[in-house]
């Protein structure tokens, strides 16, 4: 089941480099919804992969923001940070499914099973990134005729919800980068007490500066990425 | 030892606390999971790690279940989480539950006398398995009073002693006093829903809570403060401990009392027992941390791992006799039920709802349908169940893309600006009903799948049938109604139940397998919830149940774990043997 899989530790070290624009940055907040990129760093950023080739992060990343457009409704996946989020969930537990029954024998079923696949997240990455080669270096149009190809594989469906996640996952695990995420939609991540606010603003919108795990708790905290 | 609990979540270490700081018993409480417990729970406000990959569950790589729709399928494992979420660790699913705290109704627990008496026999489904529990609601309701004393219940009464009052469910059965606390406060989603459910003639109240509304000390005098409406609530431990958990309520006394200790890593396998000179359990064998395996005496055995495991342990030590589809013999694995939760109408508005604030419990319900007293001419379906609308606290993996049936986009552009726009101004209406017991739900081994110490899984059998079916196709138009009332501006409304769905949450409320009753005959407990065959094994839990109630179950398991702990105390251990 390794064959196909590169350990981070076998392998040359890849890079994604990413534009400053691309990369969160800091946010301005405001009261409606809007997120504004202030003070973006000029220089290129290289970031180290735990899982993809360098390839393969181009491929997701300009998958993942025709999934979720960067466009006048606001930021997207690039600058979200989304390919990095994904990089690591698959270089984690997740990626080799820690926590699913994975015994033989695997057989077909009806959907009400629920996957039944012995494709772990890894091995549907690495292969279905297969079928994408060049997409990186198409046009918008193209881009989006080739994930219409294959938009009713398991494949798609788990790009799709996994770029879904690093949209809005707590920064800690690399997506959400600055928060813009939870900006788009007027989350403000984990808050302590809503007390006196939940039964007022009937009708209004409420919308706190959005604060971080670490930020909210003041505590080192370890995504389960991170664990073996 | 004296005796040994299988188990420590809430029925586990609800008996351990009540036979250890009442009794001088050598109590130990065996526990697969990890040690875990509030200290963490702030820096676990993660929706990603928690709600999504569902960190506080048990590990399904080591053992899950398989699952088929009828006995001529073969069935297939649940390879991940799907329609329920078992908790593992101490404190169990009662760590990381939404903490809804509703009693049954009292006809559910003579559910076949009294609707063969009101409805004549033909009215039950065919292939129906339905029993009465043995016990009434009268000799249950002290019980549920002490559990709503432990856990500190926020909410309105709407029958006390027979007086109704408005403000609260005047549906309901009747309580010998008010909730210990206050009614929680109320989201802008579920206000909304109040008013247009009073403006159809409805009675909505208050959902009753045990994320408590302020602060409170217990009879034990545990003290805990109120709820924030911080919204990480269910699949999270409670970062305040306002929420009833085992790890607040229970273990802080358990770890005071020298007489009860907890064996976390502690992985049953069997429950051994002999037959001759008495049949008598013995004691059960576990696999450490180490691997080890080990062999633990006990006067006294407790079962309380769980619905499916506690079934699943019986079936695997042979105790009883597993329940034959073909022949209707046998008791053990019988009247599996889960239960009816749609998403009945989801409505989209043009104002912000301010979606982020709210607790698993927050919430109105009207339960007008979760009654047996209705007119039923024209109805063709049994029973009922009652209509929600939750204030949760949505988070946003789980909640971004909910969407019109007008749209069609699943992802780029239009589907981004539209789930952008109705991120905040959406909600569902919920409807949660009663799930019959059928002959042909129900458990046993299954013969290809195996567990990670080579244990056969536990296969479930289990489909709706016609009853469900038509109660959750009664249920939709009336909350797509009221969703109109509230002023939506589109409504998409329940497709309907097909074959049950194992890949999407329903609710963890899986109940019997190990049913109370009051003949051996049909059950595999007494309403002591004392096996009929050994004695000294008692099984806890909605294993015990014969059949689901709308209600959430955790109120009821843990009364009858204090009228079983009461029936030890004052009567087993003076004269071990039989208590019925």
């Amino acid at each position: 089941m390794l064959s196909s899989v590169t350990l981070p530790h076998m392998r040359r070290r890849h890079f994604l480099t990413l534009s400053a624009a691309t990369l969160g940055g800091v946010l301005v907040y405001s009261l409606d919804r809007k997120a504004t990129l202030l003070g973006a760093q000029h220089k290129p950023v290289r970031l180290p992969l735990r899982f993809f080739t360098e390839t393969e992060a181009l491929i997701v990343a300009a998958a993942a923001s025709r999934i979720f457009p960067s466009d006048e409704a606001g930021p997207g996946a690039r600058e979200a940070g989304v390919a990095i989020f994904i990089d690591r969930q698959l270089a984690g537990p997740y990626g080799r499914d820690r926590f699913r029954y994975t015994q033989p024998p695997f057989e077909d079923a009806p959907r009400e099973l629920g996957y039944q696949g012995s494709a772990t997240p890894r091995q549907m990455y690495r292969d279905g990134l297969k079928n994408l080669q060049g997409f990186q270096l198409f046009g918008p149009d193209a881009q989006d005729e080739a994930l219409h190809k294959i938009e009713s594989t398991a494949f798609f469906s788990l790009l799709r919800q996994n770029t879904v996640e690093g949209m809005f996952c707590d920064p800690i695990h690399g997506g959400n980068a600055g928060m813009i995420g939870w900006q788009l939609v007027g989350f403000p991540g984990p808050r302590m007490s809503n007390f006196d606010e939940v039964d007022k603003y009937y009708g209004k919108e409420f919308r706190p500066k959005p604060e971080s795990l670490r930020q909210a708790t003041g505590a080192k905290v370890r995504p389960s990425e991170d664990e073996s | 030892m004296d005796a040994v609990v299988v188990g420590g979540g809430w029925a586990g270490l609800l008996m351990a606390k009540e036979l250890g700081a009442r009794t001088s018993l050598n109590i130990v409480v065996l526990e697969r999971g990890p040690s875990g417990g509030p200290l963490q729970y702030a820096t676990d406000m993660d929706e990603l790690d928690y709600a999504i990959r569902l960190r506080m569950m048990q590990d399904l790589s080591k053992e899950t279940v398989t699952l088929r729709h009828d006995a001529t399928q073969r069935a297939l494992p649940l390879r991940q989480y799907g329609s329920f979420q078992t908790g593992s660790g101490v404190g169990g699913s009662g760590e990381h539950w939404n903490a809804q705290v509703p009693r049954y109704l009292p006809d559910c627990f003579e559910l076949l006398t009294k609707t063969t008496q009101r409805y004549g026999a033909d009215a039950l489904p065919q292939w129906h398995a339905v029993r009465d529990w043995g016990i009434s609601y009268d000799e249950l309701e002290p019980y549920y009073t002490r559990v709503d004393k432990l856990l500190g219940s926020s909410g309105r009464a709407g029958n006390i002693r027979g007086k109704l009052i408005d403000e609260g469910n005047i549906f309901e059965g009747w309580r010998s006093e008010e909730y210990p606390t206050p009614p929680m406060k109320m989201p802008y989603f579920s206000a909304l829903f109040r008013d247009a459910a009073k403006s159809l003639g409805y009675h909505p109240y208050i959902a009753p809570s045990a994320n408590i509304s302020q602060a409170y000390t217990n009879p034990d005098g545990i003290s805990r403060g109120g709820c924030t409406y911080c919204g990480f609530c269910g699949r999270f431990g409670c970062m305040v401990g306002a929420k009833a958990q085992p790890t607040n309520l229970l273990l802080p006394i358990i770890q005071k009392r020298k007489n009860v200790s907890i064996r976390i890593g502690a992985w049953v396998r069997r429950i051994l027992f002999e037959s001759t000179p008495n049949s008598i359990a013995r004691g059960v064998t576990y696999v450490d941390s180490s691997g080890q395996e080990v062999f633990q005496p006990a006067s006294l055995v407790f079962l309380a791992s769980w619905t499916l495991n506690n079934t699943r342990l019986l079936l695997l030590s042979g105790i009883g006799e597993p329940y034959d589809v073909s022949t209707g013999r046998g008791t053990v694995g019988s009247n599996l039920t889960h239960q009816v939760s749609v998403g009945a109408a989801t409505a989209f508005f043009d104002q912000p709802l301010n979606r982020f604030m709210g607790s698993g419990s927050a919430g109105i319900l009207f339960s007008d349908f979760d009654r047996d007293d209705l007119d039923r001419s024209g109805l063709n379906f049994i029973r009922g169940g009652y209509f929600s609308a939750r204030g949760y606290g949505f988070q946003p993996i789980a909640s971004f893309g909910v969407l019109p049936n007008s749209i069609q986009a699943t992802w780029g552009a239009e589907w981004k600006k539209a789930s952008v726009s109705y991120y905040d101004r959406t909600g569902t209406i919920g409807f949660t009903g009663e799930h019959l017991a059928y002959k042909s739900n129900f458990m046993d081994l299954d013969p290809v799948y195996k567990d990670a110490l080579g244990d056969p899984l536990l296969r479930l059998t289990l489909d709706w049938r016609h009853n469900e079916r038509k109660m959750a196709e009664f249920a939709t138009p009336k909350a797509v109604e009221v969703a109109h009332a509230m002023g939506a501006r589109e409504i998409n409304s329940f497709p309907g139940l097909h074959s049950y769905d194992a890949a999407h949450y329903n609710s963890t409320h899986v109940q019997g397998g190990t049913i109370m009753g009051s003949s051996p005959e049909h059950s595999v407990v007494s309403p002591d919830l004392q096996h009929w065959q050994l004695p000294n094994l008692f099984v806890l839990g909605g294993s015990t149940f014969p059949q689901n109630a709308s209600a959430n179950p955790t109120p009821t398991v843990l009364a009858f774990v204090y009228r079983t702990a009461d029936a030890i105390i004052e009567r087993y251990l003076k004269h071990p043997g039989p208590l019925a």
